[in-house]
């Protein structure tokens, strides 16, 4: 069995990746930050929120982002009258003990100024972090996150049990999965709260599936896109229950919201409907919105299955490309790091494919890339949320 | 002889419609449930096909479980979709309108 090693962090988690985040704290500063970590770009990952205005919620998931395990150095770049609280984003990173530095554009020197600053800073950090020490890890040490995205009538019978076969693996031995969302797991309320491990998680369960219920119908659509139609989807109940087969079988032990850790091993639902009124439109505007709230909550990869063939990749943590179709992953193999489409031609089982994901997500967390990783795709979205904490009965005891 | 073309994927012993594990080409003749019935317009993988009549206002049953309801009568052998099933949650939004209306060409 693979002996896994990662880079060993204050607060005792471990990475699999040891990145320098650039994070820009409004879109104003978004294309120096850009300029600054292009030379490095398949070490220094851009992340970022667009908006000038406070929001509590991006201002957690960018201080759980910024101290995520795969982050090993930070540099913010501000333009300087933007409401981000940068001052407490910095402390929370210096407080983890990553080396970690801010740059306001308006205070050093504007554009050319700031780049040159900050590309000198990012390839210091870059030469420092290329000799950082990895220590033993377990699959218990593990947060693996999953979404489908661009699903189609194969992704239910195909990818997504399949994730759901190497979910139970790893669940098994100690890992924190983390499946969702709640708004494509609409239908599916009664099945989830059956595998609940309490009857007031059941409840709690069954209370996000109808806030999602609710706040869909308010904007009056599903999390259902054009494509899913043409693939041969018709109901978001449909594709929900397509969708819910990425959990596999384990009980379900929590459930979370964005930017809340796992607190041990398990299956753990996310709720990614923000509480309260529509105020910011669509929950998740796409996959990758996803993507991020899951490495937010610790996430150290991303298992993402597609039978339309979405091409994405994500910032800071490797996304392991799972194709459910047969015929995308002939015309998109150089990007598909698995094919569970074999499954519906009947050329591989079901616990085949599960088996090789799960030995996949050893060997990505050993520092294998995967094929979005070596195309250079990094892409992050963080848009305006609001939450309620979650509630005691949500978490194990 | 075969009861149900082997194309045709039955997830759930409750289910009332067939998932396509091959695309059925408009004109074929297959046998769906002991009954041959041609294939109007061209069915692709991943998409439905009805397994026994399904009554305007019945529940289709994919998984074992409801998927929404009948918005037509539907023969065994009809491609189950758009045109003849909805959400009991919300709306299904599709581009196959714009695609005729605007004469795509990818």
């Amino acid at each position: 069995m693979t002996q896994l090693t990662g880079y060993p962090r204050s607060d005792g988690r471990k990475g699999i990746r040891n990145h320098v985040a650039v994070a820009y704290l409004v879109e104003c500063a978004h294309h120096v930050a850009r300029e600054i970590a292009w030379p490095q770009r398949h070490q220094a990952h851009l992340i970022g929120f667009p908006g000038c205005f406070p929001n509590p919620y991006a201002q957690t998931m960018m201080e759980r982002l910024c101290s995520h395990p795969n982050v090993g150095a930070v540099l913010l770049v501000s333009l300087g009258c933007e409401s981000f609280n940068r001052y407490q984003l910095e402390q929370v990173i210096r407080a983890t003990g990553r080396p970690v530095a801010t740059l306001v554009i308006q205070n050093d020197g504007g554009t050319a100024a700031t780049i040159a600053k900050g590309q000198a800073w990012v390839a210091e950090q870059v030469e420092a972090l290329a000799g950082a020490e990895r220590v033993p890890m377990q699959v218990s040490d593990l947060v693996i996150g999953t979404v489908c995205g661009g699903s189609d009538g194969t992704s239910g019978i195909t990818g997504n049990p399949a994730v759901g076969r190497a979910f139970d693996r790893l669940v098994d031995e100690g890992a924190a999965c983390i499946f969702e969302e709640t708004g494509e797991l609409i239908g599916c309320e009664e099945i989830m709260a059956a595998r609940a491990a309490t009857p007031a998680l059941a409840d709690e369960i069954r209370a996000a599936v109808a806030k999602a219920a609710r706040y869909y119908d308010t904007l009056g659509f599903g999390s259902f896109a054009a494509g899913n139609a043409e693939g041969g989807l018709t109901t978001i109940e449909e594709k929900s229950m397509g969708a819910y087969a990425k959990s596999g079988a384990s009980t379900i032990s929590g459930l979370i919201k964005p930017g809340d850790i796992p607190p041990r091993g398990g299956l753990y639902l996310m709720d990614v409907v923000p509480d309260g009124e529509v105020r910011f439109g669509f929950p998740n505007i796409s996959d990758n919105a996803e993507i991020v709230e899951m490495m937010a909550s610790g996430a150290h990869m991303t298992l993402f299955v597609t039978g339309r063939g979405s091409v994405v990749g994500s910032a800071l943590a490797p996304v392991i490309k799972v194709a459910a179709n047969p015929h995308m992953y002939e015309r998109l193999a150089g990007d598909m790091d698995v094919n569970a489409g074999r499954i519906i031609t009947g050329t591989a089982t079901l616990d085949a494919v599960g088996a090789e994901i799960f030995d996949m997500v050893l060997d990505v967390a050993s520092g294998a890339q995967t094929k979005s990783e070596a195309l250079g795709h990094a892409e992050f979205i963080l848009t305006y949320k609001s939450f309620e904490p979650i509630g005691p009965a949500c978490l194990p005891a | 002889m075969q009861d149900t073309d082997p194309r045709l994927l039955l997830l759930s012993p409750r289910d009332n419609v067939f998932v396509l594990r091959a695309a059925i080409e408009a004109g074929e003749t297959l046998t769906v449930s002991g009954q041959e019935v041609t294939v109007q317009s061209r069915i692709g993988m991943g998409h439905k096909l009805a397994r026994q009549p399904i009554r305007v206002g019945d529940k289709v049953l994919k998984y074992g479980a409801p998927i929404g309801t009948a918005t037509r009568d539907i023969a065994p052998g009809d491609h189950v979709h758009l045109d003849n099933l909805k959400s009991d949650y919300t709306a299904t939004h599709s581009l196959e309108a714009e695609k005729a209306r605007f004469g795509g060409t990818a």
